[in-house]
């Protein structure tokens, strides 16, 4: 088993989400992150989608997705050719006696803090899964209130862009009377 | 543009779009649309149930490869359409189905008669929609019939709000469609078509192993002008008897479970597979681990997805079937102009012996009638140019042995899915599509009860289908795996009382309270006499209760999960390889 990165490009319509869940699910597949948002381009969502699985089963649920109509592309990303961000909310329990540890802990990570109570604060994290991991493991002594994650968000390194080209509709006679079947 | 209510929209995109006859029932969602239908060229059908709507529209598209169109309403009448749907996802029947849904306001607010029937066909439709807004349900319809008929062909459902159907709206029927995430393949790489004729003309122990795809793709002319050319035999699956003559010397006959042992041998033995629209699918391939171990795959399907799904391709190529199998013609005519011929005389010899010594064969029973007699003298007396249905079970394979099928679309069946009750009611759709064919449903007694409601929609609206009823008493193919596998312990599978003569129901009675015909045969000697009688009725549905020996079973036999290899062909008989043939 091992970790893939698969960047898709949907139509931003209803039930897309449900669509894509559904074939993972369907197949057996335990999806660890998926992270959905608006692109450059009206009307086009990004989903990126972590699974932990073997090759081949990856490649037969890819061809699956790309079989959805509302699928318009799907990139696996190589992980040493491109970027992995993950954030975290973070509420920390900190007391006058801790709170200085805490807030060195925050500048080691070059993370921010969001939000300060009486015996907490709330520390807004970003980075790949390792830095997340970590500052998690710095911090989890002091006592962890709350905790939230977004899915993994990723992108590839350089200028090229994955939504340049298969991006242009294209259009086909719609079928009629005369034509169908 | 004069305003038209979503209803009428809704008719005059689905005539635009080509729908010539619907199967369907109305109800109260789906209720609008029913008023402009009726002003409509559309032929609508009036069933009984809607799974017989949704089976009808495929044995109409499965014959005529056209879409074939099913209507319900809302809640159970789209839920009562969910077998058929998912029939069709199975065996890539072009299909819409049309469905009413509740008003926009009521959805998700468990409305009466409300159900997310576009959730529960997600995983089963090729591709639906859930329409709210009047305005787009030209669009919509124009959309579905597309991705219904192109590239792999699937079913498509259209859930239509009632408040879309009742909000006045404008007409316009779209010249183009635009779908940026479909876009099927349908011509082959030429480098990949290379590639293939060269493993062919290398190979020894070719096989070209066609699927459904074939008869979907209509790509039976240009099959028979590569087989002949390159004189490589040929096995066509349970979906593609028809693709190539059953009378043609290099046809093996149906591979699988219960193929012949020669076509099972052709795969088995084979050193290159040629999969034309087929899918390597568990009844075929036997334990997949043991499935032909020394055959290269050249693996050609419309669909990406099922090239090396189940068995690696050595050769994949993406493509519709009749390009793909022209341009192989194109490749290998070149190589043999050239002199480049394959030598394959010794396999071809091997497996002709295989054919002859291992016939399709059963016994004739000491008492009653034999099942396969029967369909062996229907084919005989119907002819290839009828169109046989089947349902599920031993009278399935009976009738994919027996008939003799010599053309495409005269053969339809539920393979994918394994449907019982498919049968009654794709012969209903069958004759709508073909209405100057003679259709004959094939199907057993235990199918025939959960379907043969339709008889009343046949008799009714002129759909003189014949049905033959190989009546064994009981769930023939379960108590045969029960006879094999079960000690003989025939739990449930039994449909008539243990002590009575009577039969529950009559089905000559029943046929004749539908408004059908109704014949009963049960010895061999009045067999022809009742086939031609059945024959001679073109006004009425006819209904023949075939009374047949209930311990017949359905040889050869590959038991489920055991490899190929393990093939008997009568029980407790399998056939020697002479492995030194070769």
């Amino acid at each position: 088993m091992s970790k893939h990165t698969l960047s898709v490009l949907v139509e931003d319509r209803p039930g897309v989400l449900t669509r894509i869940a559904g074939l993972f699910s369907r197949r057996g597949f335990n999806i660890e992150s998926l992270a959905v948002g608006p692109t450059e381009h009206d009307g086009i969502s990004r989903m990126t989608i972590v699974v932990n699985v073997e090759e081949s089963p990856l490649e037969q649920v890819t061809k699956q997705l790309n079989k959805l109509v509302e699928v318009i592309k799907i990139v696996e990303l190589d992980p040493t050719a491109s970027v992995h961000r993950e954030l975290v909310l973070v509420k920390v329990a900190a007391t006058a006696e801790t709170r200085g540890q805490v807030l060195d802990t925050v500048q080691l990570f070059r993370a921010k803090v969001v939000d300060v109570a009486p015996d907490a604060v709330t520390i807004q994290v970003t980075g790949n899964a390792d830095k997340i991991a970590d500052f998690l493991r710095v911090v989890e002594p002091f006592g962890i209130r709350e905790l939230v994650q977004s899915g993994m968000v990723a992108i590839g390194r350089g200028s090229r862009s994955i939504s340049e080209r298969n991006l242009r509709p294209v259009s086909v006679p719609a079928p009629t009377a005369a034509t169908a079947g | 543009m004069s305003e038209i209510t979503g209803a009428q929209s809704l008719v005059r995109s689905l005539e635009a779009a080509g729908a010539d006859n619907i199967f369907g029932i109305p109800g109260g969602a789906i209720l609008p649309a029913y008023d402009p239908l009726m002003d409509s060229s559309i032929r609508h059908i009036l069933v009984r149930h809607e799974q017989g709507a949704g089976h009808a529209a495929q044995g109409y598209a499965a014959a005529t490869g056209r879409v074939g169109v099913c209507m319900a309403t809302s809640g159970p009448g789209a839920t009562n359409l969910v077998t058929p749907i998912a029939d069709a996802y199975m065996d890539s029947v072009p299909m819409v189905a049309v469905t009413g849904q509740v008003g926009a306001s009521m959805i998700g607010t468990d409305a009466f008669q409300e159900a997310d029937i576009r959730g529960i066909t997600m995983p089963i439709t090729k591709h639906n929609f859930l329409v709210t807004d009047p305005a787009d349900i030209p669009r919509t319809v124009a959309e579905a019939f597309y991705i219904a008929s192109t590239g792999r062909p699937g079913p498509v459902l259209v859930d239509v709000a009632k408040s879309a159907l009742q909000s006045m709206t404008t007409f316009a029927w779209p010249t183009e469609i635009s779908l940026p995430g479909y876009r099927p393949v349908t011509k082959p790489h030429s480098k990949q078509i290379r590639e293939a004729a060269r493993l062919i003309l290398e190979s020894r122990k070719p096989v070209l192993y066609v699927g459904g795809g074939t008869i979907r793709a209509n790509a039976h002319q240009e099959l028979r002008v590569l087989a002949e050319l390159t004189g490589m035999p040929v096995v066509t699956t349970l979906m593609a008897l028809g693709a190539f003559p059953d009378s043609h010397p290099q046809h093996l006959g149906m591979p699988g479970m219960h193929g012949t042992v020669a076509a099972v041998a052709a795969l088995q033995k084979s050193d290159l597979i040629i999969s034309l629209g087929a899918r390597f699918d568990d009844r075929v391939t036997g334990n997949l681990d043991s499935f032909a171990p020394h055959a290269k795959v050249i693996h050609a399907d419309i669909d990406p997805a099922e090239i090396g799904k189940n068995r690696h391709a050595d050769v994949p190529i993406v493509g519709d079937c009749r390009e793909v199998i022209s341009d192989l013609v194109v490749a290998l005519q070149a190589e043999q102009d050239a002199g480049h011929t394959g030598d394959y005389e010794g396999w071809v010899g091997y497996l002709a012996g295989l054919k002859q010594r291992y016939p399709l064969g059963y016994e004739t029973p000491a008492e009653g009638l034999a099942p396969q007699y029967v369909i062996q003298r229907l084919s005989d007396i119907a002819g290839p140019d009828a169109i046989y249905t089947s349902g599920v079970g031993q009278h399935q394979m009976w009738a994919a042995h027996f008939v003799k099928y010599e053309k495409p679309r005269t053969w339809l069946n539920s393979g994918g899915l394994g449907t019982m009750g498919y049968s009654v009611p794709a012969a209903m759709g069958a004759k709508v599509g073909c209405p100057d064919t003679t259709v004959w449903s094939i199907d057993g007694d235990g199918c025939f009860q959960m379907t043969n409601q339709e008889l009343a929609t046949c008799a009714i609206e002129g759909i003189p289908i014949k049905v033959a009823v190989i009546n064994n008493e009981s769930l023939g193919m379960v108590r045969q795996w029960q006879t094999l596998f079960y000690n003989e312990r025939y739990s449930n599978t039994n449909l008539q009382r243990h002590d009575g003569p009577v039969r529950i129901p009559d089905f000559v009675k029943l046929a004749d309270a539908y408004g059908c015909v109704g014949l009963a045969c049960d010895s061999a000697d009045e067999v022809d006499a009742t086939i031609e009688k059945a024959m001679e009725i073109n006004d009425v549905p006819v209904v023949v209760d075939f009374r047949v020996h209930r311990d017949a079973m359905v040889w050869p036999m590959v038991a489920a999960g055991t490899s190929n290899d393990e093939i008997k062909y009568a029980r407790d008989l399998a056939p020697e390889w002479e492995h030194d043939e070769l």
